[in-house]
């Protein structure tokens, strides 16, 4: 291509349109279900029973630390879909373009979600792209769907929890929501963490495979882990606890939520997993967690209870009990 | 992390605690002025686990939480009216709702309304934006004074020509004092804020122990400091003593910070000031000193006085006052939220109705 | 009332600007309100600036009473 940017043409569905679609997308993505550039994707799955999802990311800065929104987009649906248990085996990917963004930055992008893709073993076999006038988007908006195919009879889901359950994460909650924040205006932060974003499913495919005591799964992103923890409690209908001395949290992102009055249970993951397991089960998906290098520093933070009914407790680090609350509003940086 | 962790000790924090039961059944009322104790104590689930005797209460320590009505819908009407101006505020004061509007509101409706970290944030700002005028929006009690005192000299001697400051900032001994004299609660003692007496220096409390005969300990802000400071302040009580102590000693002196003391009264000078919930209250707010006029917002721009309405039946004002605890406001937990705020205490990081309700002291007893 | 810090002063960038370290996580921070920093001394941070050293000496005199209280008591 000759332009160094993206013109409102690239969206026109002429010339420029076909170029970008030919030289940058199928290139990147090439498979058998894209290369005839149909209006649709034609395919057949032989199963009974599939899983799909929908997500859109408007993450700013669109380059961060450990990622970029290609990735991310690539890795969001396809975590949506392994934590119901579903092997995700097609994406589509439509793009929101402002015009004005350099070529190069969204083949860096594509290329990243190409290769996201290819780790999983995903096709990405359908999109679309638009360009809206400049300061009518935010550089880039992408929205990626994902079809998921459910290979056995089993059921992942709040319902299914019950008191005495155990209560994991696969890792240290809050290193995305920081990588984001310092590349911020005005914090100016120098944080040596990178976002957490990584694709689940070949970790999700590792504990279902080994143990049948998983009840249900969730990937604890906006909202952090204590919004997901509330949602789990909301839908299964019994309280949970957690201890806050369990939850790992590295050094530096506690560091930098002292310095902005952040709470990293609030912050969002990218690549982390909350598990409810039975209790006869939890010290062995925990074991199977730890093989994993997305789930090294997994480990066990508490229990299902039977009340307080719906709520998340907190024992805190000084050996107190109150509520952990989802998060109101969003998080800012505050002075007291 | 170095002078945190050590004072978040389990251990300690359950001996501290033993003690704190051990001392008397006496019943006492104790205020915690400062909001970030507020938060601690919330945050930590303490309250609940002190004896039934101590009765601990907030006091109007959120900067936030003081601003009247009054002074947010002044900006708030301000930013409606201008168009080329940005308004660089605390993350805290986005969300605070004035009579009709919010600053947050008016972002969403397109003004340029920035959130920033430090004053010093503002002054950047006003840097890569030469062609507009740059607004910080600051509240904040002694603590705070001098941070936006040195940020107006570093613009005064950089020649920055569109900064200004709409700088509403109270001082805490003439509120505390106003609380006394009020004859509207009966206090047996205070903690008071360990960051705020690390600027203006223990000497301040004076009056409390002399004219008052009420015990005060300066406390940090990190749990052990706060159960400590509450040990040390009933063992006062029990022995009958009304002295200023100081427990968070690795920070806060005798004489504070004198260099942050000069950089603010080289800038501003007292002034009455507004409190929302406890009216104006003599000598206890600042204003930039004549010669700093033009880094002065309310003057450059001509800001109209906002109007001074509180929502009807919000019961903010008892709450910054200790006369009621948030969960006797009608309000509180149905109409309002921390999604929808009616006030600022429940808006404010630190707020009391905030700390109630997203940590839900009130419904469980950590004995459980 | 206002949030506060302590973070170890790592580098000193103008006369008046330095950076400080909280649990690896550095921020730049103004000094103008304290006298006689130098590299390795704890500050209080608030706002972006340093509002005041941390007295090595009596963090650890705190911590020692603290000590003495809670284990010169029966379990």
């Amino acid at each position: 291509m000759k332009q160094e940017r993206i013109l409102l043409s690239h969206g026109s569905g002429g010339k420029l349109s076909y170029q970008l679609t030919q030289e940058m997308f199928l290139k990147a993505f090439d498979n058998e279900f894209l290369s005839p550039l149909n209006d649709q994707a034609i395919f057949d799955l032989s199963a009974s029973r599939l899983a799909f999802t929908t997500d859109s990311f408007v993450v700013s800065p669109i380059f961060f630390p450990g990622g970029d929104i290609g990735k991310l987009s690539v890795c969001g649906t396809i975590n949506d879909l392994a934590v119901g248990g579903a092997e995700p085996v097609y994406l589509s990917a439509s793009f929101i373009i402002e015009e004005g963004i350099l070529i190069q930055e969204l083949r860096i992008i594509v290329d990243s979600m190409a290769r996201t893709a290819r780790q999983t073993g995903v096709k990405i076999i359908t999109g679309d792209t638009k360009v809206v006038e400049k300061g009518k988007g935010d550089k880039l908006f992408i929205n990626t769907s994902g079809i998921g195919i459910i290979r056995n009879d089993r059921t992942f889901s709040p319902h299914l929890i019950r008191p005495g359950d155990m209560i994991l994460v696969s890792g240290s909650m809050g290193d995305h929501g920081i990588a984001i924040l310092c590349h911020r205006e005005g914090i100016q932060m120098e944080v040596p963490v990178e976002s957490d974003c990584a694709p689940l499913y070949n970790l999700v495919h590792d504990m279902v495979s080994q143990s049948d005591g998983i009840r249900a799964m969730r990937d604890p992103t906006r909202g952090g882990l204590a919004t997901t923890l509330n949602e789990l409690a909301i839908s299964s209908n019994y309280g949970m606890i957690i201890k806050e001395d369990l939850i790992p949290v590295k050094e530096e992102v506690r560091g930098a939520c002292e310095i902005l009055g952040f709470d990293p249970l609030y912050l969002a993951n990218e690549g982390k997993l909350i598990v409810i397991a039975s209790q006869e089960s939890a010290t062995a998906v925990l074991e199977i967690m730890k093989k994993n290098p997305l789930g090294r520093d997994a480990a066990l933070i508490g229990t299902v209870v039977d009340k307080p009914q719906g709520k998340v407790l907190l024992e805190t680090a000084i050996g107190n009990k109150r509520f952990l609350d989802m998060l109101s509003g969003e998080q800012l940086p505050r002075i007291c | 992390m170095k002078y945190i962790d050590e004072f978040r000790q389990r251990d300690a924090a359950r001996k501290i605690l033993e003690k704190i039961h051990g001392i008397s059944g006496k019943k006492v009322t104790i205020m915690e002025i400062c909001g970030t104790h507020t938060h601690t104590i919330a945050k930590y689930g303490i309250r609940n686990s002190l004896p039934s005797n101590i009765r601990l209460i907030s006091g109007p320590g959120c900067p936030v939480c003081v601003t009247s009505a009054a002074d947010i819908n002044k900006v708030v009407e301000f930013c409606k009216r201008e168009k080329d101006v940005i308004i660089a505020t605390f993350g805290d004061m986005m969300r605070v709702p004035g009579t009709e509007s919010s600053l947050q509101e008016q972002k969403a409706m397109g003004k340029d309304i920035r959130v920033v970290y430090s004053p010093l944030g503002a002054l950047d700002i006003a840097m890569a934006n030469s062609g507009k005028q740059v607004i910080l929006y600051a509240v904040g009690f002694e603590t705070t004074v001098p941070t936006v005192a040195a940020t107006i000299l570093l613009a005064r001697e950089k020649g920055i020509k569109n900064f200004s400051a709409l700088a509403l900032h109270k001082l805490t001994p003439p509120a505390m004092m106003a609380l006394l004299d009020s004859g509207e609660l009966d206090l047996d003692g205070f903690l008071c804020p360990g960051h705020v007496t690390a600027i203006i220096g223990a000497k301040a409390y004076q009056f409390l122990a002399k004219k008052y005969h009420a015990p005060c300990v300066v406390a940090g802000f990190e749990p052990l400091d706060a159960l400590y400071g509450l040990y040390l302040l009933m063992k006062q009580l029990e022995e009958g003593k009304a002295e200023i102590e100081i427990q968070y000693k690795r920070v806060v002196t005798w004489d504070g910070n004198i260099k942050a003391q000069r950089i603010i009264e080289k800038v501003f000078e007292i002034c009455d000031s507004n409190w929302r919930g406890i009216g104006k209250i003599p000598l206890s707010g600042l204003r930039l000193k004549e010669e700093f006029a033009h880094f002065e917002a309310e003057k450059r721009f001509s800001l109209a006085n906002g109007i001074d309405e509180e929502l009807q039946g919000c019961a903010c004002g008892k709450v910054l006052k200790g006369i009621i605890t948030p969960d006797q406001c009608p309000f509180f937990g149905s109409t309002c939220t921390p999604e929808t705020p009616a006030g600022p205490c429940m808006v404010s990081f630190e707020g009391t109705c905030a700390a109630y309700y997203k940590y839900g002291y009130s419904q469980y007893k950590t004995t459980d | 009332m206002c949030l506060g810090i302590p973070g170890r002063i790592v580098e000193i960038t103008t006369d008046i600007m330095a950076k400080a370290d909280v649990a690896g996580t550095r921020k730049e921070i103004n000094l103008m309100l304290v006298e006689d920093v130098r590299i390795g001394d704890y500050v209080i941070v608030h706002a972006g600036f340093a509002i005041q050293k941390v007295n090595e000496q009596e963090a650890q005199e705190t911590l020692r009473i603290l000590k003495e209280f809670t284990e010169g008591m029966s379990p």
